[in-house]
């Protein structure tokens, strides 16, 4: 049987690495008596999966994983027994069944919203500033956003605007434009200013990382970036109702993807 | 929510490896008002988290402390190298995982010693803090410096750096010294006048009121106390109540892996054997085994409040358990319903290890493990090692047919009385048990045999019956190590055989601190100071600034290693009463010369002085010698 939980990672948290969040889960089921099923052999354990792991420092409001049960008879009952084991940095907000032939999240991840938010004490042309969203509406007005994107080997230029499918420094304007309701957050955002709100492409093939938004902002008005200035939180995790297997749909294409929520993906 | 409060930056703590080793919050950590307690207590561990965490002392030390309203028990570790660097640049003071404050504001600060190599990770612990390294610097503002574990049992060589060891075991007195403490914060009274109280505390030692003299050969001449509070002697703390004392229900759960990631089930204390060189296995004498229900009990609970997918058993040798394969089974049974895996200590290899392990492992890829500690049967006989090479060789023979191909072995080099010929039977007993294995037709077998043989150097440590040996040299170490290496090399299955052995510069200076005295407390403290902490890791290990930290004191290793000590010689820990007698240790030396054993307490009590904490093994029925 198989189901997926959303939860979130705040605070100290957050210097946890996803695989010592993996075993803080399978000691947490075990505690809660959650029946998730084993893999067989001499050291069994526990089919679960991340669907993106989230990077030492990040903070979330919407992780998810993937888990096989042997058995479920009170769905409903599941995130308070779950939550009874949990420490209070991370939570879980939400329990799905899924039908059997559901795909694995990791497979169907096509977006992501993030916050970016400057820490408090840091010096930055950002602080207060009055025009932000206008600096972020002449950010998006460029014909090409190019960003150097290292990787192990090699470096290369590319173009993300096609990747950044809203940008706001307000969260209302931010709610409008992805047209959710965040609801309250673990991250306190009063202790932060400015606060940006991006929904960009995520998954294993067009998968951009809000840093790197960050880094062609700053090179959008000429700051040296350093990533340690800011907080990032992730928000939301998407599935594409309009993708199928292989198949990338962007926001502005003909056929444009319908980003839904994983909670409520196959639903 | 109310948000944890960090005593490291963002940016100090993504610059570090393993940032988890210093926040704390782990599942069962204790949550108090600090303000609304009498007495905070540090707990320190002077190595690296993973390892801190694995010591069941402080799991059981930070269980009964937190039991008790009035004191609040947090835990503080070894920040490694990286994150120490960054302390002593920015001067962040040291601070405890629980609440994050500095170390500096704890009434106490309690240090676990569990392994001479980490001494010098101690005055990093209280440079840090913040603390003054010596006790006598220290004013009302720093916290007690309390010292406990094994190696409190020659405190000597670190006796400047605290102002207390607490001799024993931590379970029986601690309420004591709590309550001390509170009325002499009441009074008013100096740090003087509470280590005066303390010192009258049964297992509590207080350093500076003691004076040592020497002769002019080095050797002590007297150890006498200066003030009238002070006993002569100091006698170790038992637990002998194994059943109603302290064990916790909740361990804390580490959120990195660790060394012992895993629920511990400590099934017994102390240890019958007697072997010659083990000092554990006199210090926590007498045996004193833990209820099959108590444990059964404790290992449902600590698997229900942890999570934790694996057990194992603690003690000194768990094959004389007497209700093991009960226990076992039961394990086996219970852990099989929810997926869990027994992690099974060193067994003596018969059928009933030989079937659980089949039963809990895969049999093509563990190994067997025997300890024989030495080559010979004469040498065998000189440490009072049971196992006989018919033990060794009908077990592996077992083991065999049983599937398995992988056998380890452990071995000592420079045991007292040591030839080249008893060396070069560790390489002959390996290449026999290898020999055995390809007398199985080769139908039967699987594939080839694979032998791991270990040595390591020994190491006379107090209150063992070599105790009055003298120690190997660096360079003899170094000549044995080589040699058995040729031996190894000139065997018949050498193909099938690997030889590892144990870094001989650190060994020479574990023996020096194992029997050291009190002027080495300058040398340990110069030797921080000129940058040599983490000495039982190899790559920090500064042999070259140890040597030199001696020569500028005018002494020497050799003095402390290279001689066997006079049977009158009076030794800087005869002062400690570990309810074994020095006349019965002596009597053991004197066997060990003459290669003749002595029997296990369960087969022949042989008066070791610990018959009068009138408990345990040396008041069980004996059924008959066997
Ligand atoms: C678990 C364990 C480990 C774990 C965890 C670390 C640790 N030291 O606990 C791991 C696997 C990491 C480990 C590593 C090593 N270990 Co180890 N380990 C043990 C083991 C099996 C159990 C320790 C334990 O929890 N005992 C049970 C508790 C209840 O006893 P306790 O620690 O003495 O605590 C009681 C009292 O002493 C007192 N107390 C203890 N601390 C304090 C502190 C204060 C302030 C007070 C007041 C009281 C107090 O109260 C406690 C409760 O009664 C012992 C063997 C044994 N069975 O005892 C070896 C042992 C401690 N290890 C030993 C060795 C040699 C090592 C290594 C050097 C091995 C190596 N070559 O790498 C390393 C060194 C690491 C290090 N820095 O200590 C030796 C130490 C010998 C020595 N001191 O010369 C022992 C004795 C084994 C042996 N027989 O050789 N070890
Ligand atoms: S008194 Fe006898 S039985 Fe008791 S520990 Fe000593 S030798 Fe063993």
């Amino acid at each position: 049987m198989k189901a997926r939980i959303k939860f979130s990672k705040c605070g100290s948290m957050r210097f946890i690495g996803h695989l010592d969040v993996m075993r803080y889960f399978q000691k947490a089921f075990r505690r809660a008596h959650i029946p998730v099923s084993y893999s067989k052999g001499y050291s069994p354990h526990q089919i679960l999966s991340f669907t993106s792991p989230l990077g030492i420092g990040l903070t979330s409001d919407a992780e998810y994983m993937d888990m096989e049960l042997e058995e479920c008879p009170e769905p409903e009952k599941m995130v308070d027994w779950i939550n009874s084991q949990m420490n209070d940095e991370i939570r879980v907000k939400d329990f799905v069944l899924l039908p059997d032939d559901s795909k694995p999240s990791m497979a169907m991840l096509a977006g992501c919203d993030y916050l970016v938010a400057l820490k408090p004490g840091k010096v930055s042309v950002f602080r207060d500033r009055k025009d932000m969203e206008q600096v972020l509406v002449d950010f998006l007005a460029q014909p090409e956003i190019l960003v150097t994107k290292k990787t192990k080997r090699s470096e290369k230029q590319v173009d993300i605007k096609p990747n950044i499918y809203y940008l706001s420094s307000s969260m209302e304007d931010f709610q409008v434009q992805t047209g959710r309701e965040y609801g309250s957050l673990c991250i306190d955002i009063e202790e932060y200013q400015p606060v940006i709100y991006c929904q960009l492409t995520a998954g294993s093939v067009l998968n951009i990382k809000p840093e790197l938004v960050m880094q062609a902002l700053c090179q959008f008005v000429d700051t040296p970036y350093d990533p340690l200035d800011y907080q990032i939180h992730r928000l939301e995790m998407y599935g594409d109702a309009n993708g199928k297997k292989g198949e990338i749909h962007l926001l502005h294409d003909e056929v444009p993807c319908e980003l839904v929520p994983l909670s409520e993906y196959q639903k | 929510m109310s948000k944890r409060k960090l005593a490291l930056s963002d940016e100090i703590l993504l610059s570090v490896e393993k940032p988890a080793r210093y926040i704390g919050n782990e599942i069962n950590m204790v949550k108090k008002d600090p303000a609304a307690v009498d007495v905070r207590f540090c707990m320190c561990f002077p190595d690296v988290y993973e390892i801190g965490m694995s010591h069941l002392g402080i799991q059981i030390l930070y269980d009964m402390f937190n039991q008790w309203d009035d004191v609040y028990c947090e835990r503080v570790y070894s920040p490694w190298v990286d994150l120490d660097r960054i302390m002593r640049e920015k001067h962040i003071p040291l601070f405890a995982l629980e609440t994050q404050d500095p170390i500096k504001c704890f009434d106490f600060l309690g240090i676990t010693l569990q392994y001479e190599m980490c001494y010098t990770n101690i005055l990093q612990i209280l440079d840090l803090s913040g603390i003054p390294l010596k006790a006598s610097d220290r004013t009302m503002e720093d916290p007690f410096v309390i010292g406990g574990g094994p190696c409190s049992y020659n405190p000597e060589p670190i006796a400047d750096f605290f102002d207390m060891f607490y001799i024993g075991e931590g379970e029986t007195q601690y309420r004591r010294m709590m309550d001390e403490y509170k009325e002499w914060k009441k009074s008013g009274g100096d740090r003087i006048a509470f280590l005066k109280r303390a010192a009258q505390i049964p297992g509590i030692y207080v350093p500076m009121f003691y004076e040592a003299s020497y002769h002019e050969d080095g050797t002590l001449a007297s150890f006498e106390p200066i003030v009238p509070e002070a006993p002569r002697t100091v006698m170790k703390e038992v637990e002998m109540d194994m059943e109603h004392t302290y064990y916790p229900e909740k361990p804390l759960v580490p959120y990195i892996k660790v060394t012992q990631d895993r629920v511990v089930l400590e099934i017994q204390r102390g240890c019958i054997r007697g072997c010659r060189f083990c000092q554990a296995g006199v210090l926590y004498r007498p045996i004193r085994p833990r209820k099959l229900e108590f444990l059964k009990e404790r290992a449902i609970k600590m698997l229900e409040s942890t999570g934790h997918e694996e057990i194992t058993l603690s003690s000194l040798s768990s094959s004389d358990y007497k209700e093991l394969p009960e226990l076992v089974y039961w394990l086996i049974d219970e852990c099989s319903k929810n997926g869990i895996n027994i992690a099974l200590p060193s067994l003596r290899i018969d059928a009933f290890s030989l079937d659980v392990m089949s039963k809990v492992q895969d049999v093509r890829k563990s190994s067997l493990t025997f300890a024989p500690e030495a080559g010979s049967q004469r040498m065998r006989n000189v440490i009072n090692k049971g196992l006989t090479e018919e033990n060794i060789l009908n077990g592996a023979m077992d083991a065999f047919r049983g599937g398995w191909t992988r056998v380890k072995l452990y071995f000592m080099l420079g045991l007292p009385g040591e030839t080249y010929d008893d060396i070069e039977e560790i390489a002959i007993l390996s290449d026999k048990i290898a020999r055995e294995y390809y007398t199985i037709p080769k139908e039967e077998r699987k594939g080839k045999v694979n032998i791991v043989t270990s040595t390591s150097i020994f190491v006379p440590k107090p209150f063992t019956p070599f105790q009055w040996a003298r120690m190997n040299s660096q360079q003899e170490a170094v000549e044995k190590r080589n040699f058995l290496l040729g031996k190894v090399k000139s065997q018949l299955n050498a193909k099938s055989i690997k030889y590892n052995c144990h870094d001989a510069d650190v060994s020479v200076l574990e023996g020096v601190f194992a029997r050291g005295d009190r002027r080495l407390n300058d040398v340990i403290l110069q030797a921080y100071k000129e940058g040599c902490i983490y000495d039982a890791w190899t790559e920090y290990f500064k042999y070259d600034v140890w040597q030199k930290a001696f020569a500028d004191h005018d002494l020497t290793m050799d003095f402390y290693n290279d001689r066997e000590r006079s049977e009158d010689e009076l030794f800087p820990w005869d002062f400690i009463d570990c309810g074994v007698t020095k006349s019965f240790l002596l009597r053991e030396y004197h066997r060990a010369k003459e290669a003749v054993v002595t029997p296990n307490c369960r087969q022949q009590c042989a008066g070791c002085g610990a018959a009068r904490f009138g408990g345990g093994v040396c008041t069980e029925k004996r059924e008959s010698a066997v």
